[in-house]
């Protein structure tokens, strides 16, 4: 026999459980809507122009997609062989200095991204200028390998305690039969603990990819935010995230329209990604329960 | 294997060595890196903090005596908001997936859904709120800036909340409910009890991320140069976007100052939480 309190308790639960799958669809629902002006106007065309041209009003996405792309990867090439040997470093140090480290890593991913933005504006731009700019004449210090950089400062400490985890999944059995057959430090790491946390260290990648992805603050100040294809590394650019940051206020009718449909791509764009590393990460957890 | 064809030792050695000899490097560069951004802000930071920095109003340029405390009043309205809004359903939820949600296609559902929300960019919720919340009423407003970061909020607490109550073991479950207690009751004042200390770290950790939200608060809370009184129908400061529009979109030295200052203030906030949540929770638990 059921008690009435506990039906309610359930439904209870269960309702506000729901809310989480109501938000998501209405994520979709609700930036389908507001871009639907954009779409009509532009059609897929919108994914393949450069333009944007607030005058004429039109409007397209890629150079805006490309900028997230390049910013992205850019974190990406630096933070993953980074977070992987300090993943692997903390796991075999000393348990003290381990401990200590995997603590700074948890705090640092705690650091909210606009002081990443302000540090990078007032200290990383002038120290890049005057780095590249004897190379390069019209660099100033802002653009996509500025943004890259501060990027994947970011995104390290996220990477890296997702792998510190994988790796200490590993059973210790496995990394002791390893040495006794005379492996060393690292080709045990690279034979046993990658191969056998491989699935965990894509799902750590991927969830810092997303990260990059539709990080705002970090990029809004070093980007530059110019609206054009990019040229090489050390243009100023602009990426998705930025660009919904600083034209949204003054957008009107069409271009906000634009604006929306930014947003429903970089939307789609990183629930690929999330399903990607949800995917990985889940495997993960199969097999060691 | 490849790790196990015949090779010179000298070469499996060498390697091993330089390896090792570049994850230190790599650790001192990342360490070192965070190091540096630490300073930067706590030395410019200090010398802006003083007395009436924290407690005055901020002020456009060339008034003299300006601070940040609206802001930071602010910042501390739109959390409190938020907490208050999102964490009762939160821990619901977190409830429904640990106790009900083990197997079945809705509760995986669910939890795919939590975990792919956690992964968000927070500017999509900023957008999200915007049209939700800030078009109809037609005004910018802190409430706005606490409905976008309780959603950012939300699947945190679920998941973590979760992770906890799925740790209490199902002995102490089944002794609730072989005194007689209904289900309702042995969830709340035995398996919450247990896990409590793991609920409260979970939802400081997420109050202490979300303080330092700055993209979703672009779209809803904006910002203003006074005290929050018009909580629910006017622009709300907040620290973080008051170092946004000064470190971005103003030219003057004294600003950027005072950006650092706020900087300053919301680094040692979180850090701090972070670091306090950390050492009382775990010390319980060693205790017990």
């Amino acid at each position: 026999m059921k008690q009435k309190s506990d039906v309610i308790f359930y439904w209870l639960t269960l309702m506000s459980a729901s809310l989480i799958g109501l938000l998501m669809v209405g994520f979709f629902v609700q930036m389908l809507f507001s871009s639907h002006a954009a779409w009509a106007k532009f059609g897929l065309g919108f994914l393949t122009s450069s333009e944007w041209d607030p005058v004429k009003e039109d409007f397209g996405a890629l150079s805006c997609i490309l900028g997230t792309l390049i910013t992205t990867l850019i974190a990406l090439a630096i933070a993953v062989p980074l977070a992987f040997v300090s993943a692997l470093f903390i796991v075999d140090a000393p348990p003290f200095l381990g401990r200590i480290l995997s603590q700074a890593i948890d705090l640092l991913a705690a650091i909210p991204s606009v002081i990443y933005g302000m540090w990078g504006l007032f200290v990383l731009c002038p120290i890049m200028q005057s780095l590249f700019q004897p190379i390069f004449p019209d660099y100033n210090g802002f653009g996509y390998l500025t943004a890259g950089l501060i990027l994947s400062l970011m995104i390290l400490p996220y990477i890296c305690a997702v792998m510190r985890d994988v790796f200490r999944m590993t059973p210790p059995m496995l990394r002791e039969s390893a040495f006794g057959l005379g492996c060393t430090r690292w080709e045990t790491a690279r034979d046993i603990v990658l191969r056998y946390g491989l699935r965990g260290v894509l799902g750590g990648i991927f969830v810092g990819l997303g990260r990059a992805l539709g990080e705002t603050m970090a990029v809004l100040f070093v980007i530059g935010n110019v609206m054009k294809a990019p040229e090489s590394l050390m243009s100023s650019g602009a990426t998705i995230a930025a660009t919904l940051a600083n034209n949204f206020a003054e957008a009107e009718g069409v271009q906000k329209s634009a604006l929306f449909a930014l947003g429903l791509i970089l939307l789609a764009m990183s629930f690929g990604i999330q399903i990607v590393a949800q995917y990985y990460l889940s495997r993960t957890g199969e097999r060691r329960s | 294997m490849r790790g196990l064809t015949r090779r010179p030792l000298f070469f499996r050695k060498l390697t091993n060595l330089l390896v090792q000899i570049f994850s230190i490097l790599t650790l001192c560069v990342a360490v070192g890196g965070m190091l540096w951004i630490l300073c930067t802000i706590f030395w410019h930071g200090w010398q802006t903090l003083s007395w009436g920095f924290l407690t005055n109003p901020s002020k456009p340029y060339g008034i003299p005596d300006a601070g940040i405390a609206n802001a930071l009043l602010g910042t501390f309205l739109i959390t409190l908001c938020a907490a208050v809004l999102t964490i009762p359903p939160a821990l619901l939820a977190g409830v429904y997936l640990a106790e009900f949600g083990k197997k079945g296609a809705l509760p995986q559902a669910l939890r795919f859904c939590a975990n792919i929300m956690m992964g968000m960019p927070s500017i999509i919720v900023g957008l999200f709120v915007y049209t939700i919340l800030v078009v109809p009423t037609g005004c910018f407003s802190g409430f706005a800036g606490s409905v976008a970061l309780g959603i950012i909020m939300f699947p945190v607490i679920m998941r973590t909340t979760e992770d906890m109550l799925l740790m209490v073991p199902d002995s102490l479950r089944e002794s609730g409910l072989a005194l007689g207690m209904t289900r309702a009751r042995a969830t709340v004042c035995i398996v919450c009890r247990a896990a409590k200390n793991g609920l409260v770290t979970g939802i400081l950790l997420s109050i202490a991320r979300v303080s330092g939200e700055t993209a979703p608060l672009l779209f809803t809370a904006l910002f203003c140069d006074q005290w929050p009184t018009h909580f629910f129908t006017q622009p709300t400061a907040s620290a973080p976007v008051l170092m946004t529009e000064y470190a971005a979109n103003s030219p003057f030295e004294q600003m950027h100052q005072a950006a650092w200052g706020a900087a300053l203030v919301i680094l040692a906030v979180v850090l701090t939480i972070n670091i306090l949540t950390r050492v009382i929770f775990r010390e319980k638990k060693h205790a017990n």
